[in-house]
């Protein structure tokens, strides 16, 4: 039977207590915070508990909110054959974001995390192949960083053009 | 000596010159190197309404064999260099086409962090074809624009190295 946001956060709550924060928003934009290191538990549990089946991870993104000194992993989750969804939030500390790992629930995590590796800097705790995925091998720094600064150039090639209506 | 043309009226006269660039010029192999939404009206242009085969160009799947490369679509950074190689694999004579204005400066993303703000940083461009993406007639313009380079050539006269890459890149 599908359940309601709310009552698949109940049912996450009643099996893991403090390590789901309350509910915040509501219908699509309900998400919960989890501790960094259950999310990988927890997201075990999501998939394989009969109530909640969330087969499918829809989306894992990251977000870096310099203010709150956090690069926030966002987790969509959705159940095909439950019709419902949840999303869960993980707060890691900027200067060090380590997370665990989610791809052994998911194997379409796998790609993402190294796309948030690669944009955001996150380590992803267990990954089996956290490389750059976008970004060449040799590229300083995480672009998706407020702070990150581009560089003047890359391998000789500038990165800068002189406006053509200037000239 | 008399410049009066003796020959009989079915000889034709030319010079070296345009012979063999009219040779060269009627077998303009490009190389598909489809980067972005560009290569979309490049394959359009290679196709039967545009057909570029009328003009002796086919298209070719390795630079080994390639007289221009098309760089059509946003050329990011981690590309540049891959396109910097695919150049220096091609033979001499070779030719470059820009196609689009990603490929041609950056574009719509040449503030992006990832993107070659215009291919000529990289390698040397004949050609530039304006446009977003530019119309099949738009690169086949490009293209006829490159024949008539290829044919003002002059290539009895060897002058060095008749191109370099710009200075300072480094593949």
């Amino acid at each position: 039977m599908p359940l309601d946001v709310a009552g698949v956060h109940a049912r996450l709550q009643e099996r893991f207590g403090d390590g789901i924060g309350p509910l915040e928003g509501a219908g699509r934009n309900a998400s919960a915070l989890v501790e960094p290191a259950r999310i990988a538990d927890v997201c075990g549990v999501a998939k394989r508990e009969p109530a909640l089946r969330f087969d499918c991870l829809s989306n894992l993104s990251g977000v870096d909110y310099p203010k709150l000194q956090c690069i926030q992993v966002v987790y969509h989750l959705f159940s095909y054959p439950l019709r419902h969804w949840m999303v869960l939030k993980v707060n890691a500390p900027r200067d060090n974001p380590v997370v665990p790992t989610v791809s052994g629930v998911w194997q379409a995590a796998d790609w993402q995390e190294r796309e948030v590796f690669d944009l955001l800097g996150v380590t992803f705790t267990g990954h089996p192949d956290l490389r750059r995925i976008l970004m060449p091998e040799d590229w300083p720094g995480h672009p998706l960083r407020k702070d990150f600064v581009e560089p003047q150039e890359y391998h000789g090639i500038s990165t800068s053009r002189e406006s053509l209506l200037k000239v | 000596m008399s410049l009066i043309n003796t020959a009989p009226e079915m000889a034709l006269t030319t010079t070296i010159d345009d012979l063999l660039n009219w040779t060269r010029k009627s077998s303009v192999w490009y190389m598909m190197f489809g980067l972005a939404c560009c290569a979309i009206e490049m394959m359009q242009t290679g196709g039967p309404r545009a057909d570029l085969e009328r003009f002796g160009m086919a298209p070719r799947a390795t630079p080994r064999v390639s007289d221009v490369i098309i760089v059509s679509g946003t050329l990011t950074l981690k590309m540049a260099l891959r396109t910097k190689v695919l150049y220096d694999q091609m033979p001499e004579p070779k030719y470059v086409v820009s196609m689009g204005s990603c490929a041609n400066c950056g574009g719509l993303f040449q503030l992006a962090y990832s993107v070659c703000d215009g291919v000529d940083k990289v390698i040397p461009v004949d050609v530039y074809v304006p446009g977003c993406p530019p119309r099949p007639e738009a690169l086949t313009e490009g293209l006829v624009k490159l024949q008539e380079k290829i044919q003002q050539e002059k290539w009895l006269v060897r002058t060095g190295d008749r191109r370099t890459a710009p200075a300072g890149v480094r593949a």
